[in-house]
């Protein structure tokens, strides 16, 4: 087992935590929207810009060489730390967005047809859903949804086989829900999905900043992620996929670096995975991912996984005493380290602004996850979710505050 | 400060004991937006008589701000000519991007609302019911006629 995380050592390492708001200490909770940065990747960034800044592939003196290495090796780290030893497999975008974007002009467009399906999830994220409806107004394609039961797991039949069928082209689904906290065993679904013939999408912005990642064992065609979510900068992040998937895909931007040769009427392209990186580059931001990527890995995914836990199994038994209602599944082993709650008849964003008052940053509304609002007949929720650097005590500011939010609002 | 400045007892009682939130048979004027941010939804069901606002209710769930902001609408609203509702519909919002001092006298119990400024996410929630009120006046909403659910 990997030794646990040594909370107050790693809370050093985030100068962020060390602002307060009116004399209250920062209480974050809001890493599912976007983590902290710890030190050695705001200074990678930096160092980066003071010394080795240059254009990626382009310069021929030695600093531009720098800036090449510099760009590559975070494609290498990044890659690896996802699972994938080939570097060539990972494509940078500026985070997931942008990757299952991707995916869905330059590879699911050219192949899909009329009466062709996508399976999707009511938990996924809308970046994993609005793509798809692009794709489906486009081609003729249509969407299929994997629904929800009450515990806000995905409602599977018995034979999984049954959910696809030879018209499905694609499943997309997300291996963490950001609005239930929802781990999904991805790669039962992918080999369901493989054995009707389709290619399966995952939506790994929740996954890859919390859980151990091995893209291959997830049985993932693509593996979007987030870098900003994983302690990294903002606009970082990328597209982790199969060598096959990656050559059938067509590129989506034109623009320089992404092209061999340029002709009046037509252009050949580079090669995977340049040919879908057109212009410059963030290059600074992978470079910060890259030494996030090595932080995390330092503190090992393992241990990461386990505090989370830890925290979430604490966070429930806490809300429940004090009589919050918790959406997402009972059994830790499906939940990842995001709590979503209702308290009394408080609406979140009256409960995020009292918590606000004790320097409490939770996220209140539908967290661009309006199907899973309906599916559960609210139109918001607050969550709290966490990071490597938080703390039981961290939960019990929280908690305490609701009992005031209750006192004020409560109808 | 924060607390008392946003949440002045007038905005929680509003809040808590809603003015003129309820169904108005028959309405001839009716109009229902939400704010996707945060899911509030907000009804308003008018009926006008002479170019003046009869009567005017609205339906809805959502936060206290979006919640006590339609109440203290109706309230203001009723009984007013068409011109001076929208007139304050349009001063309101200048009060809430922070461009004009509210003329306290008009505004009544909406002074309470200034304090949101300070919050911009928030704003929406405080202008939600106004932005329906003047779709519903001006026709620009639902169907005259259709009932709110």
């Amino acid at each position: 087992m990997a030794p646990a995380l040594d909370v107050a050592r790693i809370r050093e390492d985030f100068p962020i935590l060390t602002r307060s708001f009116a004399g209250r200490p920062l209480v974050y909770l809001d890493s599912a929207a976007t983590a902290q940065k710890p030190e050695v990747v705001i200074e990678a960034e930096a160092t980066f810009y003071r010394e080795h800044n240059a254009n990626a592939h382009r310069g021929i003196y030695t600093l531009g060489e720098e800036a090449t290495e510099a760009y590559e090796q975070a494609r290498a780290t990044i890659a690896r730390f996802l699972g994938a030893e080939d570097p060539a497999r990972l494509v940078f975008t500026r985070g997931t967005t942008e990757a299952i974007n991707l995916v869905a002009l330059g590879w699911a467009r050219p192949r899909l047809h009329e009466g062709d399906e996508i399976v999707l999830t009511e938990m996924e994220h809308h970046s994993n859903i609005v793509p798809w409806q692009l794709a489906a107004q486009a081609t003729g394609a249509t969407l299929r949804y994997i629904g929800l039961t009450d515990e806000g797991t995905l409602d599977l039949p018995a034979d999984l086989g049954s959910l696809f069928t030879d018209r499905t082209r694609l499943l997309a689904v997300t291996a963490v829900s950001n609005a239930l906290g929802t781990i999904n065993d991805v790669r039962h679904l992918a080999d369901a999905a493989h054995a009707a013939g389709a290619a399966v999408v995952v939506d790994g912005a929740q996954a890859a900043p919390h859980l151990p990642i091995d893209v291959d064992a997830l049985g993932a065609d693509f593996f979007a992620f987030s870098g900003h979510k994983m302690l990294g900068p903002t606009a970082s992040g990328g597209l982790v996929a199969t060598r096959e998937r990656l050559d059938e895909m067509e590129p989506v931007f034109g623009g320089g670096d992404m092209i061999r040769e340029v002709f009046h009427d037509h252009s050949t392209w580079n090669d995977v995975p340049f040919r879908f990186e057109a212009g410059t580059m963030q290059v600074a931001q992978q470079v910060g991912l890259a030494a996030a990527a090595r932080y995390l890995e330092g503190l090992g995914m393992d241990a990461v996984r386990e505090h989370e836990r830890d925290l979430t199994r604490y966070t429930i038994g806490r809300l429940n005493e004090v009589g919050a209602t918790v959406f997402g599944p009972e059994d830790l082993s499906e939940h990842g380290g995001v709590v979503a709650f209702t308290y009394r008849d408080v609406h979140p964003h009256d409960l995020a602004q009292i918590l606000n008052e004790d320097a409490v940053c939770i996220r209140a509304g539908h967290h661009c996850a309006q199907l899973v609002m309906r599916r559960f007949g609210t139109p918001a929720t607050s969550r709290a979710s966490f990071s490597v650097f938080n703390t039981t005590e961290e939960v019990d500011v929280l908690v305490d505050a609701l009992a005031k939010a209750g006192d004020v609002f409560a109808v | 400060m924060a607390i008392d400045e946003i949440y002045k007892e007038v905005i929680l009682d509003h809040y808590k004991n809603p003015r003129n939130k309820r169904e108005l048979p028959g309405a001839t004027y009716v109009c229902t937006r939400n704010n996707p941010l945060c899911g509030d939804e907000i009804s308003v069901l008018a009926n006008l008589a002479d170019g003046t606002i009869a009567e005017v209710t609205f339906q809805g769930a959502g936060c206290s701000i979006s919640q006590s902001s339609a109440s203290m609408m109706t309230e203001a609203v009723s009984g007013a000519p068409v011109d001076d509702a929208l007139s304050l519909a349009a001063d309101f919002r200048a009060m809430m991007a922070g461009e004009a001092e509210p003329d306290e006298a008009r505004f009544g119990d909406l002074v309470a609302l200034k304090g949101v400024v300070q919050y911009p996410i928030r704003i929406k929630c405080a202008v939600l019911a106004w932005d329906v009120l003047q779709e519903a006046l001006q026709g620009t909403g639902d169907a005259a006629g259709s009932a709110a659910h």
